[in-house]
């Protein structure tokens, strides 16, 4: 199955090998994720892909269409992948099955499966349960909780009490009530020099998470298995807004670098907007859908309600895919001016 | 009315003409209120004794009622109507009137009431249109009701909370264990929709199964002839 425009260069773009590339691509994120908060990422990834092979094995079957050819095109793992990558790991177990079965059944097959959803599964998920359970959802662990592999099973399956160790909030959001808090008296250098939860540029340690995507994402480009449109045009967005309220007031508003290393924006700008099936497919479309997600996610973040607005801003742009799609059809080829 | 017509009617209303599930008019309360069983039950008993005036003195003024000013007078006869609910209400039930709120006066302006004044008790005699809005009310009923207990089960995991503000001896059901976190989705509106969705889905799939089963039951020998009839 293809999913490029013609003139269709791009040779064995088959579904199940884009999406092993994509597994792939994730791999430098996830390991720089396991050494910071330990094992548990994995247990969840686990966790999420089993629940995501389930749910897509008996949708399919509810609805009559061939197992074996789609359950291995491996659409499912990256759902459930992203899925774990942005709960926090610590979360009890059924969370995350909420989440993937919400993602799977509701948001991905009763659209009609693979290629018809109009929204990102994973985001659906996260919306879906940010606003169900708002206080689990931002139960990050502190950085530099060392904690055995066995603790972590423990507090993930229920088994354990949840300590107040694994109840910290992401840089993002501390940052956002300490500047809420603090009511005009803080500035964010002060804030900054709190090396507990900050580091060189961002958050300690998840900054080299946010590195890590970066790096994946730069290989799938390298790869040709995304242009460079929308990633850049969703960094720019956030840049633009982002160091325009810096250069404003920079003790209010952190600096353009710090929003990039922070949150889901770069598992977001070259994992989930470039997602080829509720994205824009135009090139202009493409800049255009990244733009506007960088600044409502950066909008939603610094002065809305949620930790991160990566999710919300996907899920709005995803709406207006289709519009802008229609409105930025590029020019046929050997025809003249404009077609409409 | 013979017992066709009363069948007819009692099947409109409660399954092929649905309120919620056919015409999806009236969505405003039906997603605002429905969050559990009690209160979506009320509130569409107190539609449903709207309707079965408001249709009763429309068929019965029929004739008299202008044909260019019928939506005005129908507006006022149903906004009395619902006035007299409104303070009955207030005065029997005050907890629950306070749970509702803005939702009783609104059953003036909630489609189904002007709907079926208008497509129904207009046209027919005044028997029959008490029949009518007595069973759409009745499909309203139960389609909230289901609703209440999917969005209450869900979201809190009891049945019949507030059962008490109608029945001071009754108590609300604990269904899942007291720990159960609660799936907040199903209490919000989008939770709302997605399961009235699947309640329209489910209906439409019933329909196709039945319709399926009739098309496969061997022809009887009358509808035969008429065929036979038609194609001569």
């Amino acid at each position: 199955m293809m999913f490029a425009p013609a003139p269709y260069l791009l040779k064995d773009a088959s579904v199940s090998r884009v999406m092993t590339m994509v597994c792939l691509a994730l791999i430098p994120g996830i390991t720089a994720y396991a050494w910071l908060v330990g094992p548990a990422i994995l247990v969840q990834l686990v966790i999420a892909s089993v629940t995501a092979i389930a749910a897509e094995a008996a949708m399919l079957k509810l609805r009559g269409k061939p197992l074996a050819m789609f359950l291995s095109d491996g659409s499912a793992i990256v759902t459930a992948w992203l899925i774990a990558l942005t709960f926090p790991p610590l979360a009890p177990w059924w969370l995350v099955v909420t989440g993937t079965l919400f993602a799977i059944v509701i948001a991905k097959h009763l659209y009609g499966g693979l290629g018809q959803n109009p929204f990102n599964p994973a985001m659906v998920a996260f919306a879906a349960c940010i606003v169900s359970f708002p206080a689990l959802m931002s139960q990050w662990p502190s950085v530099g909780l060392q904690m055995p592999l066995l603790d972590q099973l423990n507090v993930i399956l229920g088994l354990a009490p949840r300590v107040d160790a694994l109840s910290g909030a992401t840089p993002l959001d501390a940052m956002k009530t300490a500047l809420k808090l603090g009511e005009g008296q803080v500035d964010i250098a002060h804030l900054l020099a709190n090396q507990d939860i900050y580091g060189n540029f961002a958050g300690r340690g998840w900054e080299w998470v946010a590195v890590g995507y970066l790096l994946g994402g730069l290989w799938l480009w390298q790869r040709k298995l995304i242009t460079w449109h929308a990633p850049l045009a969703f960094i720019g967005g956030m840049v633009l807004i982002s160091g325009v309220l810096w250069l404003y007031q920079p003790a209010s508003f952190a600096s353009p670098l710090f929003h990039l290393l922070s949150g889901g924006t770069l598992l977001g700008a070259f994992f989930i907007i470039t997602d080829p099936v509720s994205g824009c497919t135009t090139p202009r479309g493409k800049l255009i859908f990244g733009f506007c997600a960088g600044l409502l996610a950066y909008i939603i973040r610094v002065f809305g309600g949620f930790p991160d607005g990566v999710a919300f801003a996907v899920l709005l742009m995803n709406l207006s895919a289709p519009l802008i799609d229609q409105l930025t059809q590029p020019r046929i080829f050997g025809m003249k001016g404009k077609q409409s | 009315m013979t017992r066709d017509e009363f069948s007819t009617i009692a099947y409109n209303g409660l399954w092929k003409q649905n309120t919620a599930l056919a015409q999806l008019l009236g969505l405003c309360p039906l997603l605002a209120v429905s969050t559990n069983i009690v209160n979506g039950v009320m509130l569409a008993l107190a539609t449903i004794i709207v309707m079965a005036l408001a249709n009763v003195a429309v068929a019965m003024l029929r004739n008299l009622i202008p044909h260019e000013i019928r939506i005005p007078v129908f507006i006022l006869i149903v906004a009395a109507l619902v006035t007299v609910v409104d303070l009955l209400f207030n005065a029997q039930l005050h907890e629950l009137y306070v749970v509702l709120g803005i939702f009783i006066p609104l059953i003036v302006t909630n489609c189904i009431v002007l709907a079926r004044v208008e497509a129904f008790a207009a046209k027919n005699p005044p028997l029959n249109s008490t029949v009518d809005g007595i069973f759409m009310g009745l499909g309203l009923l139960w389609t909230l009701a289901v609703l209440g207990a999917m969005r209450e089960l869900l979201g809190s995991g009891t049945l019949f909370s507030g059962i008490d503000m109608v029945f001071p001896s009754l108590s609300p059901i604990q269904v899942l264990p007291a720990d159960y976190p609660g799936f907040l989705l199903g209490l919000l509106p989008p939770g709302a929709f997605i399961l009235l969705g699947c309640m329209i889905a489910w209906k439409n799939w019933m329909d196709a199964r039945a319709a399926e089963r009739a098309k496969r039951r061997p022809p009887t020998p009358e509808a035969i002839a008429d065929t036979a009839e038609a194609g001569a």
